[in-house]
């Protein structure tokens, strides 16, 4: 893909990312949802993440990959460990990458 | 401050992962900028990368970013007395993140509006510092294992489900959404995978709802 052609679909991702951003904030002065879709966006964050999670740490080139060679499902345990402990971004990010690191260094 | 730690190593990974998908580096740079969403922008790189149709990726990038509608409408009560252009601005810069911060710290009140947009801006300018050393980085570094910067995107999304998870219906949701996505991803939807299984479970957790509720009123 041309760079152009990247410069461009940059430019659609930001208007797709600002546009939900935005709207809520803008036209919910004082008003409520119905409902129902608070109920269901509220179920979306959760499901939009795990729909990309698993996947990414299951799947190896188009193929299911769950076996003890998988490290990356086994960086996932001390992962969600820091990630339950600590509610942050930082910390789960780091300990898990360093597991995979160290997984790496193991195998070799 | 918690956020701009958090974001330096996964920006740093977004600068990596660019350059070896083909991103020039003012391309990469510039997502950083107009788009700034972590998970949204690891994403794309790796749709960029396989080579996928440009509108796939943006529809992809929707559905992934669809969440801040959440957060936005979580936090207008705290920013009632916020102007127009003032609002626009805080939204530009709404992130999971950020809104966790926010919900946090405003806690059922309002809070000075210099002190928020401040947090914002400090975040992307984190984000986009990141980004910079990831650019430099990628120019040295020839793989990408050795540094486990391929794990970088799946360990934020555990990190930012738990950050999500408050309740049973939650967990439940999130499982069927694994379970779904991966079905369908191994059935080939490589394009709609993330979409379909997210509008599954969140309808499906709606249902539960209700369900699970009506007894009791």
């Amino acid at each position: 893909m041309d760079q152009t052609t990247i410069l461009l679909t940059i430019l659609g991702m930001a208007v797709v990312t600002y546009v939900p951003r935005v709207i809520p904030l803008l036209a919910l002065s004082g008003r409520r949802l119905p409902e129902v879709v608070i109920a269901w966006l509220g179920y979306v964050p959760p499901a939009v993440l795990a729909a990309m999670l698993l996947p990414s740490l299951v799947v190896s080139d188009g193929q299911l990959a769950i076996d003890a060679g998988n490290m990356f499902l086994w960086a996932a345990l001390p992962t969600f460990a820091a990630a339950i402990l600590t509610r942050n971004l930082f910390v789960p990010v780091l300990v898990g990458m360093a597991v995979v690191i160290v997984g790496r260094l193991l195998l070799i | 401050m918690p956020i701009v730690l958090g974001y330096i190593p996964v920006g740093f990974a977004y600068g990596v992962l660019a350059q070896k998908a083909g991103l020039s580096a003012f391309n990469t740079l510039l997502m950083s900028i107009i788009v700034y969403a972590g998970s949204a922008q690891l994403i794309a790189v790796g749709l960029f990368s396989s080579g996928m149709a440009p509108l796939s990726i943006i529809i992809t990038t929707f559905i992934v970013n669809l969440r801040h509608m959440l957060m936005s409408a979580a936090l207008s009560p705290y920013l009632q007395s916020w102007r127009k252009p003032e609002l626009a601005a805080f939204a530009y810069e709404l992130t999971d993140e950020s809104f966790a911060l926010h919900a946090t710290r405003m806690g059922g009140q309002e809070r000075p509006k210099s002190e928020t947009l401040a947090i914002n801006v400090t975040a992307q300018a984190s984000w986009v510092l990141g980004t910079a050393i990831g650019i430099f980085g990628g120019q040295m570094i020839a793989e990408i294992e050795p540094f486990a910067l391929d794990y970088a995107l799946p360990a934020m999304f555990i990190a930012l489900l738990v950050m999500q998870i408050k309740n049973k219906v939650q967990v439940l949701v999130a499982v069927l959404a694994g379970a779904f996505s991966l079905g369908l991803y191994l059935i080939g939807l490589q394009q709609w995978y993330v979409s379909i299984a997210t509008i599954l479970a969140a309808t499906l957790g709606v249902v539960v709802d209700k369900w699970t509720k009506q007894p009791s009123s």
